[in-house]
C-alpha cells in the first residue's frame, strides 16, 4: 500500500495549508473546477451558514415540481452558475449548465423537533464532465465531510419509521446519474421547474433565455387536483426514468418511464417483465390497465426488500403517497384483453 | 474514512489492496472497489465475508480475485439494499476464485462491461430451488467480450449463468445446477457454450430471442460437447417471467434466433425433450422481431433416456403413438417462409412436430406428426464466434 501512505501524507499537506488560508467570503470556483477531490464541504464555500443552509452569492435556491422521494427526507436544492458564465435553455430537458457550475443537494430530517441534516451531495461539472461526490454532516452540524464510501445512518423518517440510511457511495452515485457511460444531473429539467423559477433565474442573467415548455409537470403538493395521467408520468419520471430509460442503468429492462416516451409497451402497458425474478411477484405484466394489484410496478414499488423494491437505491420504506398516485393512474387506465392488447 | 480514501492522481504501477474477512469487511472491499485504479487488484482473503449492501465497481482493467469458489465467500444471506450482490460497469474487469452466497436479486451482474473474465466463480442460494431466490446468478448484459470459465451456480430462480444483449460469448467448463434454467443465451451474438455441466435444472440450456428488447436478433450460437443431464427439477421460477414457460424437463431449447449450431453434447435423461426448436409464442408488436428460428442445426448429439415423462398439456396419447418417449427433437412446425428452414438435422434424428400453422398458436392446436426436415450442410464460418483471444489469455491455470 505504499501509494496510499504517499498519497496521505501529501494530503495531509495539503489540509494544513488550506486551513491556514482564510475562509472563502464566495464560492470557491477553483475547488468545482480542478482535480481532486475537496474533503470537506465547507471549502466550495457554497454557503455563508451552511448550518442554516443559507446560500452564498450566486448559488441559488430552487424546487421541483415533482421531486424524488429519499425516504421522506426533506431535502434542499442549490444551483451554482460561476460568475461570467450562463446556463442554456435546452427545450423542455436538462438546463444546460456551464463548465464551472455545481448543484447541490442536501438532506435533512427533523430530530428533536429540529432540522436534522443529513448529506449533502454535489454535482461538479468539471471541463472533463460531471463528478458526483457525498458529504456527511457531523452530529453537530458544524460540518460535512467527504464520503466516497458511502455511509448508514440511522435515521427516523417523518412517517416514524426508523430506518437504516443509505448514503450513496461514489459507484452508487453514478448508478442514478449515468447515462450512456457519462455523468448528468437528473433533476432540473425545464419543464420540472416552475415558470416563475425559470423567469427569475433568467432575470438574474443565470440562464440565456427562459426555455420554452408545453407540459410542464404537476406540482406534487397538488396532485390530488391534477389529472391522474400527468401525476403519476410526472412521479415515475423523476422517481424511476433515470435508470428505466435507454442509455441508462435499466435500459436491459426495456421499460422506458420518462415523461416524453408515449408509446404504451415502452411505458410498460401489458409488458412483460425481462430479468424481475422474483421481483415480478408472480405476476405476469409491468402494468395491467384497470389493475394496479396485478401490475409489477406497483408491486415493486410497495415493497421495501432488497431484490424486489423499486427503486433499488435510496430506498428504505415505501412511498406510500407516490404509490397512490401510480396506482390511481392505473385504475384509471381503460382495461383491455391480454390477447388484444398485443402483448 | 482512510487516508487510502482521499488519494485522487494517478500512479504510474498497479497496486494490489488485500481485504481480510471480519468487522467492517464491507465498507473496506467496498472503499477498495471504488478507489482501485486500471491495472490494480482486489484480493480477497479466505473466509466468510459478511455483507449487508451490494458492492460496485466501476474501474477499468482492475483484477478482483479471492483465495477459491469455496475459500473466499461473499454472504449476502443479510443483504438489505441493492439488486445484486456485485454490480461490475466497467470494462476489462476480471473476477476469480471467490464465492457470492444468496444475493438477495441477482448475484454478479456486469452491465455495459465489455471484455469480461469470470474464472472459478460460485455463486449459490444455498436453500437449494426456491422461487423466493434471485434470478440470476451470473448475469453479463449489454456488453461485448464475455468469458465464463470453470464456475459454478445453484439455485438461480431464472438462469444459473445469464449472458443477455450481448456479443462475442464463451461460457466454457462451468456447473450449472438446480437452478430453472441452466445456461440462457438471450438476444446475443456469436456465443460458445461448451464442455459445461448442466445438469438438476429445469430446462438445461436455453438460447432465447425475445422482442421489445434495446438488443434483439440473437444468432451464431455454437452449443457443443455440453452435458446435459436430469433435468428434472420442477420449474420454481415466479410467474411473468419468460422462462417460467419452459417445461420441466428440456434439455436445449432454441427460441427464435438464427444459425444455431448444436453438436456432440450428451443429453440424458431429459423427461420433456432432449432439443426442442420453437416459435416465440406470445403476440408482439415489436417490428424489429423476428419469431422464428432459422437455419438451426442439430448435428450428431448422443441422446438417450429423454421424452419419457413430458411436461406438455395434453400430451399422453402422443406419448403412447411414440412408444412410450418422444423422439429426440421436437420441433413447432413453424418457420419464417418455404426458404429459411426453421431446423435441419441428420436424417437419422428422431423428432416430430407439432404442426403448427402460425405464431402463437398454443399446444391444443398441434397435430403431432413425424419429423421432416432438411438435412444440414457444412458448418457456416464461425470464425469471430467466442470470446476474443486477449479474454482467454487472461484464464490461469
Amino acid at each position: 500500500m505504499i501509494r496510499s501512505l504517499v498519497f496521505g501524507a501529501a494530503l495531509v499537506t495539503a489540509a494544513v495549508a488550506f486551513a491556514a488560508s482564510p475562509k472563502p467570503a464566495a464560492v470557491n470556483d477553483v475547488a468545482i473546477a480542478e482535480a481532486g477531490l475537496p474533503r470537506t464541504l465547507s471549502e466550495y464555500g457554497f454557503f455563508t451558514d451552511a448550518a442554516a443552509q443559507i446560500p452564498a452569492v450566486r448559488v441559488t435556491p430552487y424546487r421541483l415540481n415533482t421531486p424524488l422521494w429519499s425516504n421522506g427526507a426533506e431535502k434542499l436544492r442549490f444551483v451554482y452558475v460561476p460568475k461570467g458564465t450562463q446556463a442554456k435553455a435546452d427545450g423542455e430537458g436538462l438546463i444546460d449548465l456551464p463548465v464551472g457550475a455545481a448543484l447541490i443537494k442536501t438532506f435533512a430530517f427533523q430530530k428533536d423537533g429540529k432540522r436534522h441534516l443529513i448529506e449533502t451531495r454535489v454535482l461538479l461539472h468539471r471541463a472533463d464532465g460531471w463528478l458526483a461526490l457525498p458529504y456527511v454532516w457531523n452530529d453537530e452540524q458544524t460540518e460535512a465531510k467527504l464520503a466516497v464510501a458511502g455511509a448508514r445512518l440511522p435515521v427516523t423518517t417523518p412517517a416514524g419509521e426508523a430506518i437504516d440510511y443509505r448514503v450513496p457511495n461514489k459507484n452508487q452515485c453514478k448508478e442514478c446519474h449515468g447515462l450512456n457511460g457519462a455523468v448528468i444531473p437528473i433533476g432540473p429539467k425545464a419543464r420540472n421547474l416552475s415558470a416563475d423559477w425559470l423567469d427569475r433565474f433568467a432575470d438574474a442573467g443565470m440562464i440565456d433565455t427562459v426555455p420554452a415548455v408545453a407540459h410542464r409537470l404537476p406540482v406534487w403538493e397538488d396532485r390530488a387536483s391534477a389529472p391522474a395521467e400527468a401525476a403519476a408520468r410526472g412521479y415515475l419520471d423523476a422517481n424511476c426514468a433515470h435508470c428505466h430509460r435507454p442509455g441508462a442503468t435499466a435500459s436491459n429492462s426495456g421499460l422506458d418511464l420518462r415523461w416524453e416516451q408515449s408509446d404504451p409497451h415502452a411505458i410498460g402497458i401489458m409488458k412483460h417483465p425481462v430479468a424481475a425474478g422474483r421481483g415480478a411477484g408472480n405476476l405476469l405484466y409491468d402494468i395491467v390497465p384497470g389493475k394496479p394489484d396485478q401490475s409489477i410496478l406497483t408491486y415493486r414499488m410497495a415493497s421495501s426488500e432488497a431484490g424486489v423494491a423499486m427503486p433499488e437505491l435510496g430506498k428504505a420504506t415505501v412511498d406510500r403517497d407516490g404509490l397512490a398516485v401510480v396506482e390511481r393512474w392505473i385504475a384509471a387506465l381503460p382495461q383491455m384483453d391480454a390477447a388484444r392488447a398485443g402483448h | 474514512m482512510t487516508a487510502l480514501a482521499l488519494c485522487a492522481a494517478s500512479p504510474a504501477y498497479a497496486a494490489t489492496h488485500e481485504i481480510a474477512a471480519g468487522d467492517g469487511a464491507g465498507e473496506r472491499l467496498q472503499e477498495a472497489l471504488i478507489l482501485s485504479e486500471p491495472g490494480d487488484e482486489v484480493v480477497l482473503g479466505a473466509g466468510r465475508f459478511v455483507l449487508d449492501d451490494g458492492l460496485s465497481l466501476d474501474v477499468d482493467n482492475v483484477t478482483v480475485r479471492g483465495a477459491g469458489m469455496n475459500a473466499t465467500v461473499l454472504d449476502f444471506t443479510g443483504q438489505k439494499g441493492a439488486g445484486e450482490g456485485l454490480l461490475v460497469t466497467s470494462d476489462k474487469v476480471t473476477l476469480r476464485d471467490f464465492a457470492v452466497e444468496n444475493p438477495q436479486g441477482d448475484g454478479i451482474k456486469s452491465k455495459g462491461a465489455d471484455d469480461i473474465v469470470y474464472q472459478r466463480v460460485r455463486v449459490t442460494w444455498t436453500g437449494g430451488p426456491k422461487p423466493t431466490n434471485g434470478a440470476y446468478g451470473i448475469y453479463p448484459v449489454e456488453s461485448t467480450g464475455v468469458l465464463i470459465a470453470e464456475c459454478e451456480v445453484s439455485g438461480a430462480s431464472d438462469a444459473g449463468i445469464y449472458v443477455g444483449q450481448s456479443r462475442k460469448i464463451t461460457v466454457r467448463n462451468s456447473i450449472a445446477r438446480q437452478n430453472v434454467a441452466g445456461i440462457e443465451i438471450e438476444n446475443s451474438r456469436d456465443a460458445i457454450v461448451e464442455r459445461n455441466m448442466v445438469t438438476g435444472n429445469t430446462g438445461g440450456i436455453l438460447v432465447f430471442d425475445l422482442p421489445n428488447l434495446p438488443v434483439m436478433g440473437g444468432g451464431n450460437v455454437l452449443v457443443r460437447e455440453n452435458l446435459v443431464s436430469t433435468n428434472t427439477t420442477p420449474n420454481f421460477a415466479p410467474k411473468g417471467n419468460i422462462v417460467a414457460g419452459v417445461p420441466r424437463g428440456t434439455g436445449i431449447m432454441v427460441m427464435a434466433n438464427e444459425q444455431v449450431w448444436v453438436d456432440n453434447n450428451t443429453i440424458v435423461d431429459n423427461p420433456t425433450a432432449a432439443v426442442m426448436v420453437v416459435t416465440y409464442i406470445k403476440p408482439f408488436e415489436d417490428k424489429r422481431y423476428n419469431p422464428y428460428p432459422r437455419e438451426v442445426v442439430v448435428a450428431d448429439n448422443q441422446a438417450y433416456d429423454n421424452g419419457q415423462d413430458p411436461d406438455l398439456p395434453g400430451i399422453a396419447p402422443v406419448v403412447q403413438a411414440f412408444g412410450g418417449a418422444l423422439p429426440t427433437l421436437m420441433w413447432d412446425g413453424l418457420q419464417q417462409d418455404g426458404d429459411t428452414p426453421a431446423v435441419l438435422a441428420s436424417p437419422e434424428m428422431p423428432g416430430w412436430s407439432l404442426n403448427l400453422s402460425k405464431q402463437g398458436q398454443s399446444m391444443a392446436e398441434a397435430k403431432p406428426g413425424p419429423l421432416s426436415v432438411p438435412a444440414y450442410g457444412q458448418p457456416w464460418n464461425m470464425d469471430g464466434i467466442g470470446a476474443p483471444e486477449e479474454l482467454e489469455a487472461r484464464l490461469v491455470s
